[in-house]
């Protein structure tokens, strides 16, 4: 089972946990991406997201099918929330129950490395004197 | 033939909004879609890289464009 959500609204852990749930899975591995307050040095007042929404809950179905097809997953669940996110706040989870653990933390990985490089989401970080597209420029 | 092209993150900023009407000739591919916009747009020569999204599907160099198509610009993703 495949749960996939493009969110305004807080993230929740226990959701997303309570989603991949599985008698037949021993293991369950989340990855939890939250907003840090600070770049290289630099203060980060908050973030700005914003997604293409259909391609991006598209591409994350894609990363979804691609690690059931890759590891034994029995669910995965992955969130990312869009919008405004302050200092602290969930920006993505990624939740993967397989049979054993080993599979769950790569199948996890995968996930969310795959998910950074492909997903069409993008985010600012505004400055205390400017804000800058994480990524944009070399 | 014209286009309606979306726009997100810094390539919204670039083309000064989140459409962009664009003129292109019959059978234009993604290729020369992203070569005129680097014309008209020079600022996109600087970003690490620029993709197409068709119909919410990353597009290939050769794909041609046509006038139904939902042409998407993909400036480097940063989500997570």
């Amino acid at each position: 089972m495949i749960d996939i959500e493009l969110l305004e609204t807080p993230l929740s852990v226990d959701a997303c946990l309570r989603n991949v749930q599985n008698v037949e899975a021993g293991g369950i591995d989340i990855f939890v991406g939250t907003v840090r307050n600070q770049t290289k040095g630099k203060k980060v007042l908050r973030l700005e997201f914003e997604a293409y929404a259909p391609m991006a809950i598209s591409e994350m179905k894609k990363i979804a099918e691609r690690a059931q097809q890759k590891w034994p997953v029995k669910r995965i669940a992955i969130h990312h929330r869009i919008g405004t996110l302050q200092i602290g706040e969930i920006a993505v989870i990624i939740a993967v129950a397989t049979p054993h653990r080993k599979a769950s933390f790569e199948a996890c990985q995968f996930a969310i490395d795959t998910l950074k490089e492909t997903v069409p989401i993008w985010k600012k970080e505004i400055f205390e004197d400017g804000e800058v597209w994480v990524a944009a420029h070399p | 033939m014209k286009i309606q092209i979306l726009a997100f993150g810094i390539a919204k900023d670039i083309v000064g909004g989140t459409t962009l009407d664009f003129e292109i000739p019959e059978g234009t591919n993604v290729a020369q879609l992203k070569r005129q916009l680097q014309k008209d747009y020079p600022s996109f020569t600087e970003l690490t890289s620029l993709a197409i999204a068709i119909n919410s599907e990353y597009a290939q160099d050769e794909q041609q464009i046509s006038e139904r198509d939902e042409v998407v610009l993909i400036p480097p993703v940063s989500g997570g």
